[in-house]
């Protein structure tokens, strides 16, 4: 873009803008003061539109064979039909098991992005998988007490324990 | 803990000072965080809530997050003391109502600046909360939280989604920042659409602090971000300090010195006929009050209505809801026996101003 003086002053310009009215076309160049006096400009580096536009073409595009709504997570049973319906995930498994489908989903409410940025825990020692097999174990505890298989329970409350390296609250159950 | 020593008093974060604070109300950051091997509050079985539940308390108080840490167990509290709670801004709609087969609570510190809500759509929902524009302290504090937190418990994190959330507009950070405004001569000059379509284009939300859209009772708006993903907590509260609430303050300040060089006697009849409403109505609804208070609250801060503080008039803010007004009366009270007493109350606090 050529470089524009403000209309109203002789500061440079720093924003444009073009509008139709009455079938004529009005340019419009500003510094940021009388920008503002105009009404509001925000300047912030934000992926511009066509950017999330390709990306969620590009993501929408990739193979669908098998329908997203039939996708269940291993951990939980959610199927993402039933996501669809509340939007709550079930649990953190569910983010890798409708991973393909929810990755548009995020692109679109997360200005494009589906990649974490930011804060990362220093106890980072508790890896994924090691989450995924405490959910598993906790689940097996919860089903052997609804049984009343009081030794299986007391074995799978050990072994949470040593896994998760806290005594597991065996007080409330 | 009696939750009935709270009523007579605004929090923290209505103290009414704090910078900025004519224009911006309170400051608040949210975290949202999980417990790692559960399922999510909406999914587990009610064993394992109980139990997500029982280890948050554990830690949380244990921990020494803030000073004067109480616990609140909302399965045994009274429904109006939820409504309180509600009204305090401290737990939200949704954690007051939930039914009471699921175990969940609070945790309320330091002058109720900070809360952090057990069991609500998250395991945990850290809230610190300021008066005025101090959001860089809200995150710093907030942060200091989560830290020690994170040395208790083990929190549901994805090397790709970050930290993971029950709905996925919260995954990433987890973090919800957001500015409480009050920007009365932006809604009387109609400009109110301005920042509201600006904000949109950040991918900020606005919404009203009570009624829907433009139609904010009280001219109060609440300004929070949308994304959380891809975007570092630093980059999300920069927007804020640096870009979002200086121009919108800027705004709202050109257009009250618009209305005081333009329309004096416009701006100055609101401001009195809402102070004279307030000392002589007899029955009063709660957005009546609303409204009434945000006309003199801007009289006060342009220095053209003297005889109240803004300390008065954010405690009669808060002690006109309903839930508070009851508690203030010591009985439960029907809306149009309400409407008596919160007018009585009104006229008698003003009356000493
Ligand atoms: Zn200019
Ligand atoms: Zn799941």
């Amino acid at each position: 873009m050529e470089k524009h003086k403000c209309d109203k002053c002789d500061r440079p310009a720093t924003y444009h803008s073009v509008e139709i009215v009455n079938g004529k076309k009005i340019e419009k160049h500003l510094c940021e003061y009388h920008a503002a006096e105009e009404g509001l400009t925000f300047k912030v580096a934000h992926k511009p539109i066509n950017e999330l536009l390709t990306n969620f073409v590009k993501m929408h595009s990739q193979d669908q064979s098998s329908g997203p709504n039939e996708l269940v997570c291993d951990h939980c049973g959610l199927t993402y039909a039933e996501f669809q319906e509340r939007s709550l995930l079930g649990c953190p498994s569910c983010y890798q098991a409708f991973a393909r489908p929810l990755d548009v989903l995020l692109a679109r409410t997360h200005e494009g992005s589906t990649e974490h940025h930011g804060k990362i825990p220093s106890q980072s020692g508790f890896g994924e998988q090691h989450q995924q097999q405490l959910m598993r174990m906790r689940k097996r505890l919860d089903e052997a007490i609804t049984a009343e298989d009081y030794e299986l329970a007391a074995h799978l409350r050990d072994e949470i324990g040593k896994i998760s390296g806290t005594a597991e609250g065996g007080e409330t159950l | 803990m009696n939750l009935g020593r709270m009523t007579d008093h605004a929090g923290e974060w209505l103290r009414g000072t704090g910078p900025q604070s004519d224009i911006v109300v309170s400051s608040r950051v949210r975290l949202a965080r999980n417990l790692a091997g559960y399922p999510f509050v909406n999914r587990a079985a009610n064993r394992q809530r109980l139990e997500v539940l029982q280890r948050s308390r554990q830690q949380i108080l244990e921990g020494q997050l803030a000073e004067d840490m109480i616990w609140v167990d909302l399965n045994e509290c009274q429904p109006m003391d939820r409504q309180l709670l509600v009204e305090r801004h401290l737990i939200s709609r949704q954690h007051a109502k939930a039914g009471d087969e699921l175990p969940r609570g609070v945790a309320v510190g330091l002058n109720e600046s900070v809360s952090i809500m057990v069991n609500e759509e998250d395991h945990l929902r850290v809230q610190v909360l300021r008066s005025g524009m101090q959001l860089g302290e809200a995150f710093e504090q907030i942060n200091r939280i989560d830290n020690e937190l994170e040395k208790r418990l083990d929190f549901a994190f994805s090397q790709k989604y970050g930290y993971l959330t029950a709905c996925p507009t919260n995954v990433g950070t987890g973090i919800r920042v957001s500015v409480m405004m009050h920007l009365p001569a932006l809604k009387l000059t109609g400009e109110i659409d301005k920042v509201k379509r600006a904000a949109k284009d950040m991918h900020l939300a606005v919404r009203g602090m009570f009624g829907e859209g433009s139609d904010a009772i009280g001219d109060l708006f609440q300004i929070s971000n949308q994304t959380t993903l891809g975007r570092g907590e630093q980059e999300i509260l920069a927007d804020f300090q640096h870009t979002v609430v200086p121009q919108i303050i800027a705004y709202e300040q050109q257009a009250r010195q618009a209305l005081v060089r333009q329309r004096p006697a416009l701006l100055d009849d609101g401001i009195w006929r809402a102070w004279a409403v307030l000392n002589n109505a007899r029955l009063m609804r709660t957005d009546e009050v609303l409204s009434l208070i945000s006309q003199v609250r801007l009289g006060v801060t342009m220095g053209r209505l003297e005889m109240v503080s803004m300390r008065t008039l954010n405690e009669l803010f808060l002690m006109t809801q309903p839930a508070h007004l009851q508690k203030l009366m010591g009985s439960d009270l029907d809306p149009a026996q309400r409407r008596e007493a919160r007018a009585t109350l009104i006229r008698k606090r003003l009356g000493q101003a």
